[in-house]
């Protein structure tokens, strides 16, 4: 038996209000140190992004594209899943990056492309890739992930591993094919996957009604046969939760579940956008009033675990390791050559290091071998 | 006559040609509202309504599935693809369908679409959005592949394609969108298909290209007249259909032939080019055809100017084949 939870728009799961209070029954019971391993990973997350966005606003990057507004939707998962679990992300979703602790070293030099990158050089910033962290490579291509994300899933089963694959996609990537054949792939083979969308209001300039014609993004759990919950997706104890109890099922072989993650893009959508042209401020607004971030510190001062001089040192900290990962990175050379080359095939074939001997000639830098 | 960058130049073939045809009609990610990530489409829905210039859901085999559709029922629809590199889930509509749909109906069926879209690297986007993937689409058949590389052609040719009764892949080479500017008419004209064009009259070598490549090509050419070597640029305009006559023409009369393209060598165009060549003209030729073309390599990000061919690749392929003697 499935269950959607979120078939009408005012259904939706929250437990952490605006205000900081929490709803006692749903109450994901997080003891401190976790509550403020969750705040601390939102806050520098937000650093980073307007870091990173500063530095492409001056020229020292080419593109970036912040998450800021939709903290709680990385995080709240990245809490509840284990070290093993499989991330198949998108590109919006660094603060599970940052909550992994991949280090912020790492972020900014795949933001640079440069000789630390450890995708070296080869994707746009963002795209990132971090397989020790069990990290799957992110793709432009909107929705290739989400029926990746099934295979993994179904791999775990047929391995019986008790793990889960978590994937991400857009309100905008719904409309894709791959969103599709992922969700039926998945439930048709109950595979332990978590299948999130993180719907922000807006795909670039199109906004939601222009996505679907239904009212809400959950629905379409039911017609796959999948359970689903519509979240608060600035609610961190809600998407944390909703994640808990999705893998919990899912190792327990119910299956995979869909999450729609209600939420709201507040920046634009990359450097490259400007959203004055096609939406207005005040819709913002009133989305700045339901800021995750906010929301969790309300809670935190309420539990006495939190006060303005705490608040003070933490945005210290995340400033000064950001900005020291962005000043060691601006010593880095650019990838070696060589890069372009390798990887295309698991052995550097002659052709290829035909041309790379001839590159190298024409640079005066030696033959090659 | 104004002066208008190319993607501006587009934007007025689009306009002039929608107040001629009612039947025309604009969609795709973004060309609505926002007029386009590259604002091709600017000002064209507040012209024309939300009738004939919409926003789609994001689904590239829903814009060109739908397109397909639009133009079997008599509409004569241009979707815009965000970046060639993203229309790969439309590759079964455009390929076993758009392209099909004239032969496998007997004739009875047309399916004229011109989907319209950037390509090409320079820009700093990584292999998502740089690639050159013309050989993809050259290889099918029913299919007219064009890439401007002005302000002028690109409107007369774009003019010319929602004009045609079969589907186009209409290119622009994002790199040039602001970059080129030049004189274009106002109102109405066509550029025909099937006509390249000699940029650069010269006399040791032709240099061929198309899109973003023929400006390349040019300022070689230039410096390797100070090694006193003349190059001919011929710019294809159209790769389907192909200006055959004008290739053999040139190359008979220089004798010597580099192709230049953004893609990987394998399988690029240029191979059918040099086949042509070879098939066609071998008693004329002095020397072996040389490609200036991408790495077999997927495109990178920080090293795509290595990647790309620029002057002095170009100019280092001139002074190999100038030096070859037979
Ligand atoms: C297949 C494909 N088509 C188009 C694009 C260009 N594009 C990049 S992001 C985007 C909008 C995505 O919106 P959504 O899925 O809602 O995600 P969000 O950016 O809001 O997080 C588009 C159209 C792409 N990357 N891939
Ligand atoms: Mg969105």
């Amino acid at each position: 038996m499935t269950t959607t939870v979120g078939l009408d728009k005012d259904d939706l799961l929250t437990i952490l209000a605006p205000d900081g209070t929490v709803d006692p029954e749903l109450d994901p019971g997080l003891d401190g140190a976790q509550c403020l391993r969750m705040y601390e990973a939102m806050v520098q997350t937000r650093v980073m992004d307007e870091r990173l966005m500063n530095l492409q606003r001056q020229g020292r990057i080419f593109f970036y594209l912040a998450s800021t507004g939709q903290e709680a939707c990385s995080i709240g998962p990245a809490a509840a899943l284990t070290p093993d679990d499989w991330w198949v992300p998108g590109y919006r979703q660094p603060g599970a990056f940052v909550y992994r602790e991949v280090p912020l070293k790492l972020l900014v030099a795949q933001c640079y492309g440069n000789a630390w990158d450890v995708t070296k050089g080869r994707q746009m910033p963002v795209h990132y890739a971090f397989r020790e962290q069990n990290m799957v490579s992110i793709s432009s291509p909107i929705g290739t992930q989400v029926i990746q994300a099934a295979g993994v899933a179904m791999a775990m089963k047929r391995r019986g591993h008790a793990k889960v694959a978590i994937t991400y996609i857009g309100d905008g990537g719904t409309s894709s094919n791959d969103f599709h054949a992922g969700m039926n792939f998945a439930a048709v083979d109950k595979a332990p996957v978590i299948v999130i969308c993180e719907n922000n209001g807006w795909a670039i300039s199109v906004p939601t009604p222009r996505q679907t014609a239904s009212e809400t993004f959950v629905q379409k759990a039911v017609a796959y046969g999948m359970t689903g919950v519509r979240v608060d997706g600035n609610d961190v104890f809600a998407t944390y939760k909703a994640v808990r109890d999705a893998r919990e099922r899912a190792v327990r072989g119910e299956g995979p579940t869909f999450l729609e993650f209600v939420t709201y893009r507040l920046a634009g959508h990359s450097s490259s956008d400007d959203p004055k042209r096609y939406r207005p401020e005040a819709e913002c607004e009133a989305w700045r009033a339901k800021d995750p971030i906010e929301r969790l510190r309300l809670y935190l001062e309420a539990r006495g675990l939190w006060d303005a001089a705490r608040e003070e040192a933490l945005l210290e900290r995340c400033r000064k390791a950001i900005n020291e990962a962005v000043n060691d990175n601006e010593r880095v050379p650019r990838p070696e050559l060589i890069s372009m080359f390798e990887d295309v095939w698991a052995e550097l074939p002659p052709d290829l290091a035909a041309a790379l001997d001839e590159e190298r000639q024409a640079r005066g830098e030696g033959r090659f071998p | 006559m104004p002066t208008l960058t190319l993607i501006q130049a587009i934007t007025d073939a689009l306009r002039t040609e929608m107040r001629k045809n009612p039947d025309v009609v604009l969609f795709g990610e973004d060309v609505g509202r926002n007029g386009g990530v590259f604002r091709a489409t600017d000002g064209l829905q507040a012209e024309f309504g939300e009738e004939r210039v919409f926003d789609t859901p994001l689904s590239e085999s829903g814009i060109i599935g739908a397109a397909v559709g639009m133009a079997l029922y008599g509409m004569r629809p241009v979707p815009e693809i965000q970046f060639l590199d993203f229309i790969y889930p439309a590759f079964d509509q455009i390929v076993s369908e758009l392209a099909k749909m004239r032969y496998r109906s007997g004739g009875q069926y047309a399916t004229p679409v011109v989907i319209r879209t950037p390509y090409g690297g320079g820009i700093k986007g990584g292999h998502y959005h740089s690639q050159s993937t013309e050989a993809y689409f050259t290889h099918t058949a029913g299919l007219k592949v064009v890439v401007p590389s002005d302000p002028y052609d690109a409107k007369g040719l774009l003019i010319q394609s929602m004009r045609q009764d079969d589907p186009v892949l209409f290119l622009e080479p994002k790199a040039l969108y602001r970059k080129a500017k030049g004189e274009v008419p106002d109102g109405d004209y066509v550029v025909p298909f099937g006509q390249a064009k000699v940029r650069r009259a010269g006399t040791d070598m032709t240099l061929v290209a198309w899109g973003a490549m023929v400006g390349v090509c040019l300022e070689a050419a230039r410096r390797a007249e100070d090694d006193g070597i003349s190059c001919e640029v011929l710019d294809l305009r159209t790769l389907v259909p192909l200006d055959e006559a004008a290739l053999l023409e040139s190359v008979k009369k220089t004798g010597r032939m580099i192709v230049v393209h953004e893609a990987q060598r394998t399988s690029g165009f240029g191979g059918e080019l040099a086949a042509i060549v070879a098939e066609k003209a071998l008693e004329h030729l002095e020397a072996p055809i040389l490609r200036v073309t991408g790495f077999d390599t997927p495109f990178p990000y920080t090293l795509e100017e290595v990647y790309m061919p620029d002057a002095d690749r170009v100019l280092r392929a001139v002074l190999k084949l100038h030096r070859y003697e037979s």
